[in-house]
This record gives C-alpha cells, structure tokens and sequence, in this order.
C-alpha cells in the first residue's frame, strides 16, 4: 500500500479523537418495583444500598473488564458465566458477571405483598418433592442459617434428576454453572440484611419467606422450566 | 472464670434490652458449658474486650464493637461448644459419620472464636497506643521486608479489599523461616490453614459485619481507618516471642 494514501485513510475515517472513550456492555436493570417497596420488611436504605451500590459495582466492574477482554465481550451474561466459571478455575471476570446475574434475579425473587405459599404445578412438585410446603421452608430456612460463608440460597430444578432440590452455593457461584434450572434465590451475605436486622438473619430469612418472596415469578419460571425437563405426565383425574 | 467472662465492661449508658436478653442467652450458653465442663471437656468462652466499646471510636463505631464482640463472637463460641458437645459424643459412641460431619461446624465456629480473639487484641485506643507504628525488631523487620510500615499497610489494604465474600487479611510471621508474610483466609479460617508454621501478629476482620453499618459498602475506608487503632504493640510482643 502506498504510504501517502495509507495516511489520508485514517485521517478521513479516524474518529478516535472524536469519539468517547466510555463502553458499557451490560446495563444495570433496575428491580421491578420502587425502591421503597419493599418496606418495611427490607428497607429502602437496604434496597438503595444493595442495589445501587453493590450490585451497581458489580456491574461496573464487569464493564470494565469486559472493555479489556477481547474475547469475553461478545457472550451474552448467561453464556459468559459458563465461559469465565472455566470448569471450575474461575476467571477474575466470573465473580463480577455471578453477581450481577444472581441480584437481577434475587430482585426478580421478590415483589411487594410477596410471601404465602404457591399455587398449581409448583405446589404439587414442592410437594412431591419435599412432602409439604411447611417441611420445605423448614429446610430453605435452616439452609439459609447454615452456611458458613457469604453466599446465596437456591431453590432449584435439577436437570438430570428431575427434581426440585435446596442448594446453597457461597459467595458467587450459581446453580446454573452445573446446569440446574434456578426457581427462587436469597442473599445471604451479610450486606443483604445486615442494615435492617444486624446479626439476626434468622428475622431476615424468615421474613423473606413471609412478606417477600415472589412465588408469581416463581410459577413462572417454573413453567419455563417445564419445557426444559420432562417432569413426566400430569396428574389428571378421571372422571 | 467463665462467669465474669459473660458480663464484659461497656461504656454504652446503661444496660439495654438486647443486652439483657443476651445475657439470658449468655447463662444458657454457661449451663451448657457447665456440663461440658464437668465432663473434662474444655469449652470456649468468651474474652473479655481490654476496653471499652466505645473506645475504638471514630474507627469503629460502638455499636458495632457491641454487636460484634457480644453477638457475633458469643455465636461463634456457643455454636462451637454444641459442636464439640456433639464431637465427643459422636467419638465415644464411633460414630464416624458424624465425626466427619461435624468438621465443617467445628472448623468455622472455632475458627471464629480462634480468630476474634485475637482480633480484639490486636486492636487498641488510641490512648492506649492504638496506631502508633511498630518500634523496635519488628519495625525493622517491616522496613527489610516490604520497604516500610506504609508499604505494608498498603498491601495488606489492597488484598483485603479485593478479597471476593467473607475472610480475614493478616499479617504473619513463618516461624521456620522467620520471615513475615501478609496472606489472607475465607470465612473463618485460620491463618494456620494456610501454612502450619504461620503465626498471626495482626489480622484485619474483612466479614462485612465488621464494618457495614459504619462504612457501609466501602470497604476500603474501613481498611483504611483502622490503622488508626492497630496495637502494633501486640504484634511487636508476637514477634519478639518466636524472633529473640
């Protein structure tokens, strides 16, 4: 190529100058609900902070690193978990994209007016699974006090055993690097709860299960589930 | 004695509700150490604080001195004593299952009484030395290992910072090699799990229960104020123990 011609390209098309230097490859969804929600059972302090400064950090920190990497950008967050999760030897980038995939769908968890107990296929797979609804939040609560870490409660499908199951991971790992459909989480680390109930996560936890928890958003990931894993054929009555 | 450990000194006015309610716990916790005890098995209890709750302040504010060394703490401790409660009749009935199963409990709430009590004398009003800079061997061991005590300070800050969850950052003396080495632990591990020759001189709490309600999600301010209540002095003696 000739060198005077070579010049006059990037000149004409060379917009770096120009252009800003800011790239942002994840955007902070917001929780489906006001801030303040959620009260009084978790505060709008907590929502403010939890959200706009952890799981903001998070976030940002991924961009940043995202902006670096010029392989790891171009996977959406699902796929980029499994890729930087590594099989087990975790990539820096893979705290900071768990993260941000466990909050969105921890505030996707919860609604106002939430709490109760769930209705239709859902309860009957609870059921069956765990034999009642009371033995299942026996088991989510005393997870949820037993972990000697920060880190998250599940309620998960399992794909291959086709059932639901109660799985606690620490600090940000996630069901979905061992495939398993996730149906409903719960922060456990301490900033999740720490504002409004100190040291009493017992409080927290069960008031999660009371006031919180969104089980519409659970039915409906359970349904979606339902077309992942053969669950076998339903129950119906004949007449 | 066990008793008068329960009942540590504050400065916060009066006795209030949840402390009354916690020192109800408290004698629960003694009645079953208490019958540990008659057994020969020797249970934790809680160290009294070599100060005042208040006392640390404005580093760490009292209220999470209290919380943390009358909440947190006493857990780790009562937890640890049902588990051992639990290990020694597990042991004497073969109960391998449950021995192994009992490890996880016993290694994080024994950990925790293991690291918090040295973690309250590693801290120190500034009346009583708190923050003053390390003199004597270990101030020259410092500045021949890491270039000087701000250099230090800076690395232990920084991977305490970047440590991903819950744990601890310490300062630590091989005693084999008789070198210092800053590393950190998840959870409540102790810094011995990292090395069996490791002995802690200084350890940072890095569990957001250490700082949250002060400093919120800003770690590093915390890490960065308390400095301003390190009792170099502790470590100092540490070090002049293994290193004459």
């Amino acid at each position: 190529m000739l060198p005077s011609l070579a010049k006059k390209q990037t000149s004409q098309f060379d917009t770096r100058r120009r252009a800003s230097k800011v790239v942002a490859y994840f955007g902070l969804k917001p929780p489906p609900y006001q801030l303040d929600a959620l009260e009084p059972h978790m505060s709008k302090k907590t929502v403010e902070l939890h959200w706009g400064g952890h799981h903001r950090g998070y976030l940002e920190n991924l961009n940043k690193a995202l902006a670096k990497d010029d392989v790891l950008y171009s996977y959406t967050m699902d796929e980029l978990i499994n890729v930087t999760y590594n099989r087990g030897n975790p990539l820096p980038a893979f705290n900071n994209a768990a993260q941000v995939w466990n909050h969105d769908f921890f505030w996707e968890s919860m609604q106002p007016g939430g709490g109760g107990i769930p209705e239709l296929g859902l309860l009957d797979q609870i059921e069956k699974d765990f034999g009642s609804f009371t033995n299942f939040r026996e088991k989510f609560v005393e997870a949820a006090l037993t972990s000697f870490s920060s880190g998250w409660v599940w309620l998960v499908l399992k794909r291959e055993e086709k059932h639901l199951a109660i799985v606690k991971t620490s600090n940000a790992f996630t069901p979905l690097v061992w495939d398993d459909i996730p149906i409903i989480n719960l922060d456990v680390w301490e900033h999740a709860y720490y504002l409004d109930y100190k040291n009493e996560r017992a409080k927290y936890v069960n008031t999660f299960m009371d006031h919180l928890v969104s089980w519409n958003t659970a039915m409906g990931r359970m349904a979606r589930a339902e077309a992942f894993v053969n669950l076998g054929e339903p129950n119906i009555p004949v007449a | 004695m066990a008793l008068r450990s329960l009942f540590s000194r504050t400065s916060l006015a009066g006795l209030s509700a949840a402390s009354r309610t916690s020192s109800c716990l408290d004698s629960k916790a003694l009645g079953l150490a208490g019958l540990a005890q008659s057994r020969g098995l020797k249970t934790a209890s809680l160290p009294d604080l070599p100060y005042d709750y208040g006392a640390l302040e404005p580093a760490i504010s009292g209220d999470i001195m209290q919380l943390h060394h009358k909440k947190h703490h006493q857990t780790y401790v009562t937890n640890y004593n049902k588990a051992l409660e639990q290990l020694h009749e597990a042991t004497l009935k073969g109960d391998v299952g449950t021995v192994v199963k009992l490890q996880s409990a016993i290694k994080f709430n024994g950990g925790g009484h293991v690291n918090h009590s040295i973690f309250w004398k590693n801290l120190a009003p500034v009346r009583e030395g708190g923050g003053e800079p390390p003199h004597g061997s270990l101030g020259w061991a410092i500045d021949t290992h890491f270039g000087s005590v701000e250099a230090l300070i800076q690395k232990m800050n920084a991977e305490g910072a970047a440590l991903q969850g819950s744990g601890w950052v310490w300062l630590g003396l091989d005693k084999e090699t008789k070198k210092l080495v800053v590393d950190t632990t998840a959870n409540q591990d102790p810094l011995v799990t990292k090395g069996a020759t490791l002995i802690p001189l200084l350890g940072i709490d890095v569990w957001e229960h250490a700082y949250y309600l002060q400093y919120k999600n800003v770690r590093p301010d915390y890490l960065k104020n308390i400095w301003k209540v390190m009792n170099w002095k502790y470590a100092g003696e540490i070090y002049q123990q293994e290193c004459p």
